[in-house]
């Protein structure tokens, strides 16, 4: 079973279509990493998928369950509870971390597991000390996010999505803000949940790392899949356009 | 008459001004925040409403509005007002007033607030109720903080503004005091005290200031 499928999706703003037509499915313990040039579509297509933004045609299923239907050429959205279960279905990692600042690093991660998904407290306040010592920084649960470094802070939030146990994480470019340096700290992270098959989906411009960690690799371009493949046939691509931007990325390093 | 028997002729009067300000803020901030969302709503009606109630509330005197709200039941309707209306009229009067204020205030808050904040909130399941009241509004509150001290210090000087329908607040006092003996004392007097009330207001809110000063 897929734990995320959707199917000819389509999105524009403002005339500008944006999604062209597509479609992403990934199955349990899989890791698919997006990448393309910016203004491709990818970060659009994560948060379509995470309904931060509203399909304009398509479906989309999560763990078998369909909430967006296309019908006459239109996304038709299921009612609040479905919606609500399709949400409670993933986690996503910001490129901005947005963390909460005023509640302290245990509290970002605790918070919504009590409040929302009403579990014990302390319950999901033993998990939350767990998971930051995964993220090695077990010493950090009182400190606030803005005496956090860049890399702390995404790991915090990486914490935070994780907390509330998703079928399928999201990350959204999570480590364009951070040096490289700190950005080697979240790929460890993430390198270490593929370890564990974590289902993920990552859109990122980090080419090495996307090559290591992917079971299948997407490169989109103009609203378009332009290919989708496992990382080794990527980088031996034919195809023009997929040469050209991994190229422009081979020239650099 | 001895400054002594001034300053309890003007105590009752700093009891009054100290209700005023405690019952005006009770029910402005509340208000305000429910102005504010109007202002701020998705209905065009409501959004217009709100926006010439603020546009009124600001362009025209507190004093003027004072007088409106104290007589106009007489004038508008013909009811009869009795005395005990006074202390209800100043309490209205002020409210509306500041409301106002504040829900510009609230707004301006809101607004300055990322979006990347009610987008982190949504993918963590929260509701939109509970994003307002335990990840936004907090947050507002600390922005917002130094603009909130501007406007209750001004509140504890407007509270003078009462006399103009002769409710006995304090400087109701002083102004009768000071005609009376021929003196300038129950003015120094009336100073003094509104000096003080708001040195103590200031130093209250640099208290919630600082407590909130944890987090950037």
């Amino acid at each position: 079973m897929n734990i995320l499928e959707l199917k000819h999706a389509k999105k524009s703003f403002d005339g500008v279509e944006v999604l062209k037509d597509i479609d992403l499915s990934v199955s349990e313990g899989q890791v698919v990493s997006i990448i393309g040039p910016s203004g491709s579509g990818k970060s659009t297509l994560l948060r379509c998928a995470t309904f931060l933004e509203t399909l304009d045609d398509g479906s989309l299923s999560y763990q078998g369950q369909e909430v967006v239907h296309s019908e006459n050429g239109r996304a038709v959205y299921g009612n609040k509870a479905q919606i609500k279960q399709a949400m409670g279905s993933f986690g996503l990692v910001f490129q901005n971390f947005n963390l909460f600042p005023h509640f302290s690093v245990l509290k970002n991660i605790t918070d919504a597991p009590i409040r929302v998904q009403k579990r014990p407290k302390e319950q999901v306040e033993a998990e939350a000390r767990e998971l930051l010592k995964k993220m090695g920084l077990a010493d950090r649960a009182d400190a606030y996010p803005c005496q956090l470094s860049g890399g702390q802070q995404q790991r915090v939030s990486i914490a935070r999505a994780l907390a509330l146990k998703p079928a399928i994480l999201f990350f959204d470019e999570p480590t364009s803000a951070l040096d490289p340096e700190l950005t080697l700290e979240i790929l460890k992270v993430i390198k270490e949940l593929a370890a564990e098959k974590m289902t993920m989906v990552i859109v990122t411009h980090e080419m090495n790392f996307a090559k290591d960690v992917s079971d299948r690799m997407i490169f989109m371009d103009k609203g378009l899949i332009v290919e989708e493949t496992t990382p080794e046939l990527l980088f031996k691509s034919e195809n023009q356009r997929t040469r050209e931007f991994l190229g422009k990325y081979h020239d650099l390093s | 008459m001895s400054l002594q028997l001034i300053l309890l002729q003007l105590s009752e009067g700093m009891l009054s001004t100290i209700w005023i300000f405690v019952l005006t803020l009770l029910f402005s901030l509340p208000l305000g925040l429910v102005i504010a969302f109007g202002r701020m709503s998705r209905n065009v009606i409501l959004r217009n409403i709100t926006r010439i109630y603020i546009s009124i509330m600001r362009g025209t005197p507190l004093m003027l509005q004072l007088l409106v709200v104290y007589f106009g039941p007489y004038y508008i309707f013909g009811i009869s007002i009795s005395s005990s209306y006074r202390a209800y009229a100043v309490i209205i009067a002020f409210a509306l007033n500041y409301a106002a204020y504040f829900a510009e205030i609230y707004r301006s808050g809101i607004a300055s607030m990322p979006k990347g904040q009610y987008e982190a909130a949504k993918v963590l399941g929260y509701s939109r109720t509970q994003t307002f009241f335990t990840i936004i509004l907090p947050q507002v509150i600390k922005r917002i903080l130094p603009s909130v001290t501007n406007e209750v210090i001004t509140l504890v000087k407007d509270t003078s503004l009462a006399f103009s329908i002769a409710y006995a607040e304090m400087f109701t006092h002083a102004k009768a005091l000071a005609a009376s003996q021929k003196s300038m004392v129950p003015f120094v007097a009336a100073a003094v005290f509104y000096y003080i009330f708001n040195f103590v207001v200031a130093a209250i809110m640099e208290f919630f200031e600082k407590k909130m000063a944890y987090y950037q």
